[in-house]
C-alpha cells in the first residue's frame, strides 16, 4: 500500500484515491495548432523516477491533488492541493 | 541441433539423455549485425526469428538486458484470442491466431496451444447487443464465434456462480479457436528456432544508449561493449519510453503501468476454458493450467509504474471477483503472485512502424494483450524491417495515427491508459 498524505485529510492508504495522470501537462489555448492539442492530449514522458501526478482523493475529501512521487520506489517525495490557494479559500468558507 | 521428435526422445531414453544439444549459444557479439533487435520477449524474438526464415536476415542479434522471456513473456496469463473488431487489429490477431494454430510444428516446440475457448460472461443486454455486433464482425472476416444462451454455458462451464444477484449472467460471447499456451515454451520455441538459423541472443547486456551519427543509428551501447549495427529495431515492452528517450527522442503515446497475475496450487481438472468476467472496473480472467493450477488476473494496479511488483488493493479485488464467480475456489490457496510493467497506449492498441529515424524501428504499445501478439508481431515487424514498408495490415499501427485522428481504440476509452485493457 502507499500511504499518502493528503494535505485535506492526513496520511491515508493510496486506495481511497484514483490516480490522475501526468500534472505536468498544460493545455494549450483553444484555437492552439492541433499538433500542441496532440502533444497535451496523447503524448507523454512516461518519466522512470520522480514525477509530478494528479491524485483524486475519491473516497476522502473529494479533492484533486498534486503528487511528486517516484515511479520506480513508489517513495512520495512531496503532496499539495492541485488548486493553489483553495486551502486557505476553503478555511474562509468554513468560518 | 537435435530436432525433437519421437525418435530422439525414444533414443536418448536409452542412453542416459546424454545426446541432447543445449537449444541456444551464448555467443559473443560479431563486428556488426544487419539487425539489433533490443530486448529478447516474445516479439523480439519472433522478430528474429521470421527475419531468419522470411527475409533469409541472418546476421541478427538480440540483445536482452536479462535473460530471454524473463520479462512480460513469463509472466502473463497466456491468453490467445482474436476477438478484436476495429480494422487493422481485425486482420492482425487473426492472422496471429492462424499463425499459433501450427506454431508447435513450425517452431518444432511443445508450445502446448490448447483450442479449449475464451468464454466472454454478458450481464446486461446491452453487452449482449455489443458482443453480437463484435463477434458477427469477426464472422463475417473469416473468425469464429458464437452466442451462447445461459442453457449452454451452464451445461458446458458449470461452476459458475449463476446466482448472482448484482450482475446475473445472461449467457456469454465465445471464440472457440481460442486458448492458452505455455508462455516460456514460447520464448523458448522462438529463440531456439532463431539461433539454429544463426541469430545471436545476446542475453545480459542492457542497452545504455543508441548511438547516432547524420541522422542513422549506429548501433547500441550496452553494459558490455558497443555494437554496430545497420538497422536498430526495439521491442522492450514496459520499457519503450526509456529507450524512445535513449534514441533522442522526447515522448511516446505511452504510460507504463504494472499488471498482476496469480496462480493457485494446482486441484483436479475443474475449469475447460478461459473464462473472462467484465463489468465497469471489475475485471477477472481465469483458466486452469495444465498442471492443475488455476491461473487468473484482474486489473492493472491503476497507478502508472515501473516496478515489477504488484499492490495489495488489486489483490483484494482480484480475490473477491474470484469467489463472488467462482465460488467453489474460496477456499483454495494462492501459490504465487507477480507482476510485469506494460506499455499502455493511448487508445490501447501498439505500434509497429517506422521513426522519423530512417534505420531505427518500433514496436510497442502492448498493453496486456500482447501475448496473443507475439507472432504476428514478429510477422508483420520483420516483414517491415527487411522491406522498409509497412504490410498494409499494420499500416494503421503508426505514432501519427493520434494526429492524424485514425485512433484504434476497441475500448472507446479515450486518451487515458490505464482504461484500455
Ligand atoms: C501479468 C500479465 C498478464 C498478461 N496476460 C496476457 C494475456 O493473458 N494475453 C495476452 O495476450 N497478453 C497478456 N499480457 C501481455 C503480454 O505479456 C505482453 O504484451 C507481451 O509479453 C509483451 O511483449 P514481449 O514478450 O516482447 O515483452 P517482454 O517479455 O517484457 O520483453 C521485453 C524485453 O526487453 C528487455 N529490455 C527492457 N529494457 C532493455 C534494455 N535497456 N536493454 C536490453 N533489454 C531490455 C526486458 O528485459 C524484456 O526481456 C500480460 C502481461 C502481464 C504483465
Ligand atoms: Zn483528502
Amino acid at each position: 500500500m502507499i500511504r499518502i498524505n493528503c494535505p485535506f485529510c492526513g496520511e491515508r492508504d493510496h486506495a481511497e484515491f484514483n490516480y490522475g495522470g501526468d500534472a505536468t501537462i498544460e493545455y494549450p489555448a483553444l484555437d492552439a495548432p492541433v499538433e500542441d492539442w496532440v502533444q497535451a492530449v496523447y503524448e507523454r514522458e512516461n518519466i522512470r523516477g520522480v514525477q509530478f501526478e494528479t491524485w483524486h482523493h475519491q473516497f476522502g475529501c473529494r479533492m484533486w491533488i498534486v503528487v511528486e512521487r517516484d515511479t520506480m520506489t513508489h517513495e512520495i517525495h512531496s503532496v499539495r492541493p492541485a488548486h493553489e490557494g483553495i486551502g486557505s479559500a476553503l478555511k474562509g468558507a468554513g468560518q | 541441433m537435435t530436432r525433437y521428435n519421437a525418435w530422439n526422445v525414444f533414443k536418448n531414453g536409452l542412453t542416459g539423455q546424454k545426446g541432447w544439444d543445449r537449444a541456444w549459444r551464448d555467443p559473443e557479439p560479431r563486428s556488426e549485425y544487419d539487425v539489433i533487435i533490443v530486448g529478447a520477449g516474445l516479439h523480439g524474438l519472433a522478430t528474429a526469428y521470421y527475419l531468419a526464415k522470411e527475409h533469409g536476415l541472418k546476421n541478427v542479434a538480440v540483445v536482452e538486458k536479462g535473460w530471454l522471456g524473463g520479462g512480460n513473456a513469463g509472466r502473463n496469463t497466456t491468453i490467445v484470442r482474436s476477438n478484436y473488431m476495429l480494422p487493422g487489429n481485425r486482420q492482425f490477431y487473426e492472422k496471429s491466431l492462424s499463425l499459433w494454430e501450427n506454431l508447435t510444428n513450425e517452431l518444432n516446440y511443445n508450445v502446448m496451444f490448447s483450442q479449449r475457448a475464451h468464454i466472454t460472461l454478458l450481464h446486461s443486454p446491452a453487452a449482449r447487443d455489443a458482443a453480437a455486433r463484435r463477434y458477427n464482425t469477426m464472422r463475417n472476416t473469416g473468425s469464429d464465434g458464437e452466442l451462447w444462451d445461459l442453457a449452454k454455458l451452464k451445461k458446458e462451464v458449470p461452476h459458475l456462480n449463476y446466482n448472482n444477484s448484482r450482475f446475473p449472467i445472461m449467457g456469454a460471447a465465445v471464440q472457440p479457436r481460442a486458448g492458452n499456451a505455455r508462455h516460456d515454451a514460447v520464448a523458448w520455441g522462438y529463440a531456439r528456432g532463431a539461433d539454429m538459423q544463426g541469430v545471436d541472443i545476446l542475453q545480459n547486456r542492457e542497452v545504455t544508449a543508441i548511438k547516432r551519427e547524420n541522422g542513422r543509428v549506429t548501433g547500441v551501447e550496452t553494459s558490455r561493449g558497443f555494437i554496430k549495427g545497420k538497422k536498430v529495431a526495439l521491442a522492450v515492452a514496459g520499457n519503450s519510453s526509456r529507450l524512445w528517450q535513449m534514441a533522442g527522442f522526447n515522448t511516446l503515446p505511452i504510460e507504463t503501468h504494472k499488471l498482476q497475475a496469480f496462480v493457485s496450487e494446482p486441484l483436479k481438472p475443474l475449469l475447460d476454458q478461459v473464462v473472462v468476467f467484465g463489468v465497469g472496473h471489475a475485471h477477472f480472467y481465469i483458466s486452469q493450467s495444465d498442471k492443475g493450477g488455476m491461473v487468473f488476473g484482474g486489473d492493472i494496479d491503476w497507478y502508472k509504474s515501473y516496478a515489477q511488483r504488484g499492490n495489495l488493493p488489486l489483490v483484494q479485488d482480484v480475490a473477491e471477483c474470484a469467489v463472488s464467480m467462482m465460488p467453489c475456489i474460496g477456499r483454495v490457496r494462492l501459490l504465487r503472485h507477480w507482476s510485469g510493467v506494460m506499455d499502455m497506449s493511448m487508445d490501447g492498441s501498439p505500434f509497429i512502424c517506422k521513426t522519423p529515424i530512417d534505420n531505427l524501428y518500433l514496436n510497442a504499445g502492448w498493453n496486456y494483450g500482447g501475448f496473443k501478439a507475439s507472432p504476428a508481431s514478429g510477422w508483420y515487424f520483420s516483414d517491415l524491417i527487411a522491406n522498409d514498408r509497412p504490410d498494409p495490415v499494420i499500416a494503421g499501427h503508426t505514432l501519427d495515427r493520434f494526429q492524424r485522428g485514425y485512433i484504434i481504440d476497441e475500448r472507446g476509452a479515450g486518451p487515458d491508459p490505464k482504461l484500455h485493457g
